[in-house]
């Protein structure tokens, strides 16, 4: 943690409000995003136990599974997710624009322009918390290598139709998520514990209500006290007020009201099945139902917060305005989108169990890329971020107090201009470090010269070698710097219009590349389709290519989990 | 009362926070902390959902079903070498029942060198160790140790948690394996006097596989958990000495005492509460609202502490970074009045570009207005 996020935790302490970390908002939320709150059974691995899911915050869907260790219980309940997941990322799939792209030739193997689609937008799926994301990838890895009945009549227990799908497109964005920056899968603990610093740990920021409770808490109450609240308090019967966000239940709502529910639902199906005549079979019959309405009951008690809470969450983020650079973000991700789009369209098999290492190296890679532009580019749109790097000697901050026109040596002179700044900060700053401004949205670079404001000496005023001792002539006590701009200036002699500082400018300078590699529109390599120069393919791996063969569907047995 | 014997589990999160000599003498005078922290009014929020309780159960009689053929299929397999994998049968799996911790030890360390002896395959189910802490003794139950023919002897630790695509979730294994260093250490005190043993410093990870209940297993190195764990314990300072501190007649006898004398006999040993307690620890509760009420900035994070140097209190820290106290050539001090500068300057530059951008979207919305009016007054004239 910084020190300024860590001055803004203990403002949050002392204030008791959370305090912001963050001028404005530096992930997009979607006009209409797919919210998932599931819920899965303690000590078992994949075995759901309930969701709420939608777009409509007034009316999510609620989908339960009575007995979590029935097979045919889980089929269902996962069918229905996919009844409700994939039409609404369906609705994006075709809505689309044209795009271009760089691609390998295969046969001259030249690099050449392809006109290709872009999704205009792309679903966005939201959950409460981290462990929310890891359920959606561990979802995703449960279904994908399903067989429906369609695509295997002889599996012995076929997937409900479209389940398979939903695996693959769950374990995309499980993926994706992985990317720093990106906005297809989104924690909300995540999103508010970037934007807002509490009076609480790290820890204890990963529980939703009490995070909430800090930012916005009900009433009266101080962000601690509410906090509090919703950390510990429990009706007569010993439950929370404010359930965990999920997946996970809490103990005491497992053992005291879960257990004895299913157990009579067990019972009911039970008698259900001994049923001697058709008027018996249809008491049971109603016992069961009200069972399993109870179960429902139960479940959508404990969601239905965190649902909420999520939404409201939304609304805390949605009223911070967004961050110049988040749209350029968000276009990877439309990318993202539509890359694994093309991949289903084109028939190519589930994701690989493991990633064979060149693809590893490769994500690994881009996710690092990532991270560095990200927090460049969080830097640039945002004060309070930037403010970070200056106390940390990575940027600073200065008027500008003299322009000096000067040119560099060679047969061509081009515009070198010698710029003075007066700054507070302390940048790390040695023998021409380069530094960088951004003009109209471009890095433009400087590199430094000396400290202090004294006479430029004749050396200084070409790009000579003897330049710049990183001393000057003066001290760094006084706050000026002496910086000669490097690029963006034109072609001709004289520096286009606007392209050097004027004396009186108030610039922020990084020490930071702006862009990290290429344009903003490439999509990453994990995105790029194999049937377009994606991850080279190995030889005798089975998990790449579409002619590899498809990976094999995980073994089902009689006490098999989802 | 009997005192409270201390787990595994306890033992990893005691080394966890050496620093604490409220748990470590709580822990070793066998107070029961859970009923501790109810009558301290902060109860610990820990708990078993029946559903995981039940799970891990029927997954380990699995596991060991049949005299444990499976296990020790998965035992040689993972860490077999050459070795032949004994024939069904031709594992003992002796009786460890006896009356006491300190008869189900002694039985346990018999069986130990009884098997060792013979040279053969023995699966001890839920032996029992005994290791010094801090000075007094604790009983440790690892799921099951084995006994190879030549002499090896490795933990087992069979977890329901699991293992997806050959890999757990890393902080998972994490803690397995320090637990498992805590039963190495305390076999190893038996196999020091057992002629022809060696504590194996792998232990063998099961898991259920994917989304079966079929058990898988793994190879955790526990080396550097091992070393880390001796350290810690070794660090951990002596009850009595601890005990020696406290006020005369300093007692946590539950029953006898009320709460506000527990309280105050608890917040006689001094604490090192840190956010990871809250995972770890009963008492968490209690102790963070005590850290919160002194104001103290670990209760923020123990990096947090780290980064303030001398200053321990939030109101220390506030007044330092707004200058109002503090030595400005404190190298904290002055990097935290930066700090507080350069915030509120952008806090303030934001709020000054939002009030900047209402302005101006007033304005434009002034000027729309009126060009409505213009065109609509137009429209009145043409009409
Ligand atoms: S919660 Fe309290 S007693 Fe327990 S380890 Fe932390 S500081 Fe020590």
């Amino acid at each position: 943690m910084s020190l300024i996020s860590t001055l803004a935790r203990l403002e949050a302490v002392a204030s008791g409000r959370a305090r912001p970390l963050a001028t404005v908002r530096h992930r997009r939320i979607s006009e209409r995003p797919l919210v998932l709150v599931p819920l899965t059974t303690a000590g078992e691995a994949g075995a759901p136990l309930g969701a709420l899911v939608g777009t409509d915050r007034d009316a999510p869907r609620l989908l339960t599974v009575a007995q979590p260790r029935d097979r045919d219980l889980r089929f269902a309940f996962l069918g229905e997710l996919a009844e409700a997941v994939l039409p609404y990322i369906d609705a994006y799939t075709d809505v689309i624009e044209p795009a271009e792209r760089n691609e390998t030739d295969p046969e001259t193997g030249k690099r050449v322009k392809v006109e290709v689609e872009l999704c205009v937008d792309a679903p966005q799926l939201v959950v409460p918390s981290r462990p929310g994301i890891d359920f959606v990838r561990l979802l995703g890895r449960s279904m994908r290598f399903r067989r429906t009945a369609e695509e295997d009549p002889e599996t012995p227990y076929p997937a409900p139709p479209r389940v398979p799908l939903l695996g693959r497109w769950l374990t995309h964005y499980g993926e994706r998520a992985r990317v720093p920056g990106s906005s297809l899968l989104l924690a909300t603990t995540d999103l508010l514990n970037r934007h807002w610093a509490t009076g609480q740990s790290g820890l204890e920021d990963q529980h939703l209500g009490a995070l909430l409770a800090w930012i916005d808490p009900p009433g009266t109450l101080s962000g601690a006290e509410a906090a509090l609240l919703a950390e510990l308090e429990r009706d007569r019967d010993g439950q929370l007020a404010c359930p965990p966000a999920g997946p996970a239940t809490d103990p005491a709502f497992d053992n005291r009201l879960l257990a004895p529910a299913i157990e009579r639902y067990d019972r009911a199906r039970q008698e259900l099945g001994a049923a001697e005549d058709g008027a018996d079979a249809e008491e049971r019959l109603a016992r069961l139902t009200a069972a399993e309405r109870h179960i429902r009951a139960l479940l959508l008690g404990v969601m239905r917060p965190t649902w909420d809470a999520v939404w409201h969450g939304l609304d805390l983020l949605r009223q911070l305005p967004e961050g110049a650079r988040v749209e350029e973000r968000w276009t990877r991700d439309r990318w993202s989108f539509t890359g694994h789009r093309d991949r289903v369209r084109a028939g190519e098999p589930p994701q690989p169990r493991r990633d064979d290492a060149v693809t590893a190296a490769q994500k690994l890679a881009s996710r690092e890329t990532a991270l560095a532009q990200l927090a460049a580019a969080e830097a640039l749109d945002d004060p309070l971020v930037l403010a970070g790097h200056r106390l940390s000697g990575e940027a600073f901050v200065g008027e500008v107090t003299e322009v000096v026109m000067a040119y560099s040596e060679g047969k061509r002179p081009s515009p070198r201009p010698l710029i003075t700044v007066r700054t507070d900060d302390r940048p790390h700053l040695g023998e021409r470090t380069k530094v960088f401004r951004s003009l109209d949205g471009k890095p433009q670079s400087a590199e430094f010269v000396r400290y202090g404001d004294g006479p430029a000496d004749e050396d200084e005023a070409g790009t000579g070698t003897g330049t710049g001792t990183g001393t000057g002539t003066g001290t760094d006590e006084d706050g000026t710097l002496v910086l000669r701009l490097t690029d963006r200036m034109g072609r001709s002699k004289e520096p286009a219009p606007g392209s050097v500082p004027e004396k009186g400018d108030r610039i922020s300078w990084t020490l930071f590349e702006h862009d990290q590699r290429g344009g903003p529109k490439l999509p990453d390599p994990e995105e790029t389709p194999w049937t377009h120069g994606g991850p080279p393919v190995r030889e005798g791996t089975a998990e790449a290519g579409p002619d590899a063969p498809r990976q094999a569907p995980d073994p089902v047995t009689e006490e098999d989990f989802l | 009362m009997p005192p409270h014997p201390l787990d595994a589990r306890a033992l990893a999160a005691l080394a966890a926070n050496p620093g604490c000599r409220r748990r470590a003498l709580l822990d070793g005078a066998g107070v029961d902390k859970g009923a501790l922290a109810e009558a301290l009014g902060s109860p610990a929020p820990f708990g078993q959902s029946q559903f995981a309780f039940m799970r891990g159960n029927a997954f380990e009689a699995k596991v060991k079903a049949d005299g444990g053929t499976e296990l020790m299929r998965l035992l040689a397999d993972r860490l077999g070498g050459q070795a032949v994998p004994p024939a069904p049968g031709e594992v003992s799996v002796p009786d460890l029942s006896a009356a006491g911790p300190e008869g189900r030890t002694a039985r346990t360390a018999l069986a130990l060198r009884e098997a060792t002896a013979a040279g053969a395959w023995a699966l001890l189910d839920h032996p029992l160790l005994a290791l010094e802490v801090a000075g007094s003794p604790a009983y440790l139950e690892p799921d099951a140790v084995v006994v190879r023919p030549d002499g090896r002897w490795t933990v087992v630790e069979i977890k329901s948690f699991p293992m997806i695509d050959g890999s757990a979730d890393a902080s998972k294994v994490g803690a397995a394996a320090r637990q498992a260093a805590v039963y190495a250490l305390a076999l190893e005190r038996v196999a020091v006097r057992t002629e022809g043993a060696e504590v194996g410093h792998q232990v063998l990870l099961v898991c259920p596989k994917d989304f079966s209940n079929l058990p898988t297993a793994s190879v955790v190195d526990i080396r550097k958990q091992l070393s880390v764990t001796r350290r810690q314990l070794a660090r951990l300072t002596r009850i009595e000495d601890i005990a020696d501190t406290l006020p005369e007649g300093t007692t946590f006898n539950l029953e006898r005492c009320s709460g506000a004398q527990l309280t105050s006999a608890v917040d006689a040993v001094s604490a090192a509460y840190a956010p990871e307690c809250l995972a770890a620890c009963e008492l968490a509760f209690h102790c963070r609202s005590r850290a919160r009420e002194r104001g103290a900035v670990e209760a923020l994070g123990r990096s947090v502490r780290g980064e303030l140097g001398a200053l321990t209190t939030v109101a220390a820290v506030l007044s330092a970074a707004h200058g109002d106290t503090g030595d400005p050539d404190d190298p904290t001090v002055a990097a935290l009045r930066r700090a507080a500068t350069l915030r509120a300057e952008a806090l303030a530059g934001a709020d000054r570009a939002v009030t900047e951008q209402a302005v101006a979207g007033r304005a434009m919305a002034d000027r729309a207005v009126a060009a409505d009016r213009a065109v609509a007054g137009g429209a009145e004239t043409e009409g």
